[in-house]
């Protein structure tokens, strides 16, 4: 699974505001620069500081060239070998050649696979690396990769991996077994702070490695653990040849960066780095010793070049893609889907609309044990937000299908549990879906002795009116969107709602901090079909245990049986029986509402007509899981030169 | 005298439909329309689908077509009426309007929005807010920037670099770490009203710094010319010099700065509303509508959102224009 749940919220942030502020708040950078500047003016009087700096600037020069040179030639897809384990893809074709252009929202961070946890770095960084078992983002099952076959013990613990045998890194050197126990001495290694670690600790105890020959490695794992093959994906294997002297010097954390020579850089994924230019684009190229090959036995990828151009927010990315300067648009906002339908014939590219995400969003109330002195105006509205029937009511009062409507413009689908309707496999089909229903909304309050006061508002049995604030992330429009939304649906019950919309950083800290919120709409995604990754947020103690952190003990008694049915269902192997345990867990959560779960946004992609093989996946990273399968058609190719 | 008189009716009726929206607005400023989001301007008709003349303008009730778009049906005519009385929704209270039409009919003379919410009411009762938040800060900054500049300008020295680095340091800085640090303090709940001294006390506090190194400049020129060093000659008082010979000479500066500011002040609130210091949903401001057409969808597909940027020129201008008669009859005055 790639990651344990993370927090979703630039997935469709109208960045621009984020622009605004940056460059405000930029200034103070600039002044810096100017003070620099002048400094070296200075300086430059000095006859002796004048040659040095003259001879920097041909040292510079050389640099660039002998960088430039190797860089300059193109790397041909290398015959297939004899001995080499090659994964045949049947039905497969496709023609060679030519650059894809991909446009990202931002700029990647690293290329760090290891420490990398922005959207934007993952989508190159995946290209270029290659995990030991793969889930296949179309069937969502998991598939061999670097692994050739992998067997698991009776007891549930060992994991047998075979690794194929005859392959190369990117650069020419061998892989084998012991590249694999280094990759994961790395991403154990607490001093690194791998963001995939949690994952490959079970039951607080780290997984173990060993090699048991030059193609075999053994994983024993500390419990049994459902779906365990499926911790293997996107975990990037990575070659001890380049990587070791770092990490034993513990300067693990600056390898691999974007100013990193390309020669340095190596992986077993499809490409590998060609050029780095600054604020611009990375140009990746093929990896010639690529180790899938087509029906034909022809080695891929099919493209000599990936470029990703970085567009600098969502709307510059739909504006290149619909003036057809780049080939696909991985994901982008309902909000653009109009815009982008109405040019599609026009244009010649096609838009999908692939149907709900795994992303779940929801309200949540601040249910955290807070000190009375320090929050007594908290303290004293927990009593609403902790009596079941409150919460009941505000679920039944709120009009999804507006938040779809509206908030998605059509392209979502209303949620009213944790599972999304994209987890084919493990969505429980026969929760309810209650209708809207004020009046049913009222009887609840009535009975939880609410009532309402001459002007129409809602009071509690202390005669207090019932007001609180929704905090959610202002760069996320969508859920701004569903706060107002909610705010008006809640004040036909009386109640008041002040929509604060706050920096996304500041909602994360008051959330998981401070805990200084009334109420919030978040969201949660980017995890993997598998109810694994959900752990951290259900399990009572779990760190994303988001309406009530820091509980010793369940604090209820449902909390308590969801626990065992989490663990359990981590333990339990058989699908069905699996199935049947996490049915009931979705079952109590919608029943106790700890979160009111509201909608789910669909997953919009696009490409030219003239790509081949676009098989773009639910799934994170959506249109480019298949790169190495990606071609541009000849007549494409043709008339582009 | 006419331009006068013209200028004068415009920024009193202006200020007029923006400080008191409930007036003429035909809608309040968070009423939704869920099935009628991203309307068009209603059209207001005379002749009917027949061809017949109507003396009273009406409206057909607009349908959704499918494609997001809206067509109108014309089985039924829904005529504008003056003063009415509507319900304020969820509250139980009337309210009289200016002009409105018969409930299911709705009139969005600028359009709707995303929520369906009618833009022209959105207007009117955004400018209360970003007008009256912008005048303050407007105040606010030229005030601290005039008595900043000037003691700078005229004392020099140690108050002189103190100042003026001080500026520099307040133009340099990021306020968006120390904004983020002011939100954090404050309740998450602000009532409208602490909203708005908020908004022009954050804008004001911190505007100041262009404003006072120009009147610096302008006060060190000044304070050289020869009427006021004959004036300290006979021993005037700093304050009295200030007042009676250097002020007279900032005016049009401040004047002008005034014009230049106002606007500004109403774009510093779309970045105050980012970060939860600014008037937040569903209440209106100019930052708040102008903010929506930072979306390329917004701006390509419905193009009645821009009206507010209108607003604002509308309003800058009738400012700059005011100014602008003003100092002609300060000179005219003075010669």
């Amino acid at each position: 699974m790639p990651y344990s749940v993370i927090f979703t919220n630039s997935i469709f942030t109208t960045e621009t505001r984020g622009q605004l502020l940056i460059s405000k708040s930029g200034n103070f950078e600039t002044y810096k620069r100017v003070l620099k500047r002048f400094s070296i003016t200075r300086l430059r009087n000095f006859p002796i500081t004048k040659c040095l700096l003259c001879l920097r600037v041909s040292v510079v020069n050389w640099i660039l060239f002998c960088v430039a040179l190797p860089v300059v030639a193109a790397s041909a897809a290398q015959p297939l070998q004899k001995g080499e384990d090659i994964q045949v893809e049947p039905g497969l074709t496709g023609n060679y050649g030519g650059t894809l252009v991909v446009g990202q929202r931002s700029e990647p961070k690293t290329l760090n696979p290891v420490l990398a946890a922005d959207a934007p770095s993952r989508e190159v960084i995946g290209r270029i690396n290659a995990d030991l078992i793969h889930i296949n983002r179309y069937t969502q099952k998991t598939e061999p990769a670097l692994a050739s076959s992998w067997k698991m013990s009776s007891d549930g613990r060992t994991f047998t991996l075979k690794l194929r045998r005859g392959l190369r890194f990117s650069d020419g050197q061998p892989f084998d077994a012991d590249d694999v126990v280094f990759t994961f001495q790395v991403y154990l290694d607490e001093k690194v702070h791998s963001t995939q670690r949690d994952l490959l600790v079970i039951g607080g105890r780290p997984m173990t490695v060993t090699k048991v020959d030059a193609h075999t490695v053994r994983f024993e794992l500390p419990q049994p653990y459902a779906a365990a093959e499926r911790i293997f994906d996107s975990l990037a294997i990575l070659p001890r040849h380049l990587l070791q002297s770092a990490y034993e010097q513990g300067k693990f954390a600056e390898v691999w960066n974007l100013n990193t020579p390309p020669s340095q850089i190596a992986g077993l994924g499809p490409f590998r780095v060609k050029q780095y230019v600054a604020g611009q684009r990375i140009v990746l190229e093929r990896n010639p010793y690529y180790w899938k090959a087509d029906s034909n036995k022809q080695r891929l990828p099919y493209l000599d070049e990936m470029a990703f151009i970085f567009a600098g927010n969502e709307d510059a990315q739909v504006m290149r893609f619909e003036a057809r300067e780049t080939d696909i648009i991985n994901r982008f906002g309902p909000d653009n889907y109009s815009v982008l339908a109405k040019e599609q014939q026009d244009r010649d590219y096609q838009i999908q609309d692939l149907g709900p995400s795994l992303e779940f969003n929801f309200l949540v109330f601040n249910l955290n044990d807070v000190p009375a002195d320090k929050f007594p105006d908290l303290v004293r509205e927990q009593a609403w937000f902790r009596d079941l029937k409150f919460r009941q009511a505000v679920s039944a009062a709120i009009d999804r299908q507006a938040i779809v409507r509206l908030a998605y413009r059509g392209h979502g689908a209303a949620l009213w549990g944790n599972e999304s309707p994209a987890d084919k496999l493990w969505v429980d089909q026969s929760l309810p879906h209650p209708e809207r229903s004020l009046d049913h909304a009222r009887e609840l309050l009535k009975s939880a002795g609410f009532s309402w006061n001459s002007d129409g508002k809602l009071i509690d049995n202390q005669q207090k009116p019932v007001e609180f604030s929704i905090i959610t992330g202002s760069s996320n429009a969508p859920r701004v969107k569903m706060a107002t939304l909610i705010a008006d649906d809640l004040s036909q019950l009386g109640i008041t709602v002040h929509v604060v919309p706050l920096e996304f950083r500041a909602v994360v800290d008051r959330v998981f901090q401070s805990n200084n919120y009334e109420a919030c709409i978040i969201g949660l995604g980017g995890a993997d079909a598998d109810p694994n990754p959900q752990m951290n947020v259900w399990l009572s103690n779990g760190g994303t245990h988001i309406w009530n952190l820091h509980e010793i003990h369940p604090a209820t008694a449902w909390e308590a049986e969801v626990d065992g049915l989490m663990n359990q269902q981590m333990v339990t192997v058989n699908y069905k029986q699996r199935r049947r345990i996490y049915d009931r867990v979705q079952q109590l959560l919608a029943e106790n509402l700890p979160v009111i779960f509201l909608a789910t946004p669909d997953v919009l992609v696009g490409a030219k007509n003239n790509v081949g093989n676009f098989r773009p996946a639910v799934l994170d990273p959506y249109a480019l899981w298949n790169a190495d399968e990606l071609y541009l058609r000849r007549q494409a190719l043709a008339s582009a030169r | 005298m006419k331009r006068l008189y013209f200028g004068i009716v415009l920024f009193v009726g202006l200020h007029c439909a923006i400080l008191f929206p409930g007036l003429l607005a035909p809608y309040g400023p968070a009423e939704q329309n869920r099935e009628y989001t991203f309307a068009p301007p209603t059209r207001v008709h005379w002749f009917d689908a027949g061809g017949r003349f109507h003396l009273r303008p009406f409206v057909y009730a607009i349908v959704p077509t499918g494609d997001e778009g809206y067509s109108e049906s014309t089985s039924a005519r829904y005529p504008v009426r003056f003063f009415v009385s509507v319900a304020v929704p969820n509250s139980g209270q009337r309210k009289l309007r200016f002009f409105g039409v018969d409930a299911p009919g709705r009139i969005f003379i600028l359009g709707s929005d995303a929520y369906g919410r009618d833009l022209f009411s959105r207007v009117l009762y955004g400018g209360r807010i970003s007008v009256a938040a912008a005048l303050l800060a407007t105040f606010l900054a030229l005030l601290i920037g005039t008595l900043l500049g000037a003691a700078a300008g005229l004392r020099g020295g140690l108050t002189d670099s103190a100042i003026m680095r001080l500026s520099e340091l307040g133009m340099a800085l990021s306020w968006f770490y120390l904004l983020l640090a002011v939100r954090a303090f404050l309740p998450l709940r602000i009532a409208p009203l602490e909203t708005f001294f908020l908004l022009a006390g954050v804008i004001g506090v911190t505007g100041w710094a262009r404003p006072a190194r120009l009147i610096r400049g302008l006060a060190l020129s000044a304070k050289e010319r020869g009427f006021v060093m004959s004036a300290r000659g006979f021993g005037a008082s700093e304050f009295y010099i200030f007042r009676r010979h250097i002020l007279p000479q900032l005016k049009p500066l401040i004047f002008t700065q005034a014009v230049i500011l106002i606007p500004q002040f109403i774009m510093a609130e779309v970045t105050l509303s980012f970060l939860g210091l600014g008037a937040s949903e569903p209440v209106a401001s100019w930052g708040n509508l102008l903010a929506d057409l930072q979306q390329y969808r917004i701006l390509v597909a419905y193009w009645w959102m821009v009206a507010p940027v209108f607003a604002v020129v509308l309003v800058s201008s009738t400012y700059f224009f005011m100014a602008n008669i003003f100092e002609r009859r300060v000179q005219s005055v003075a010669i």
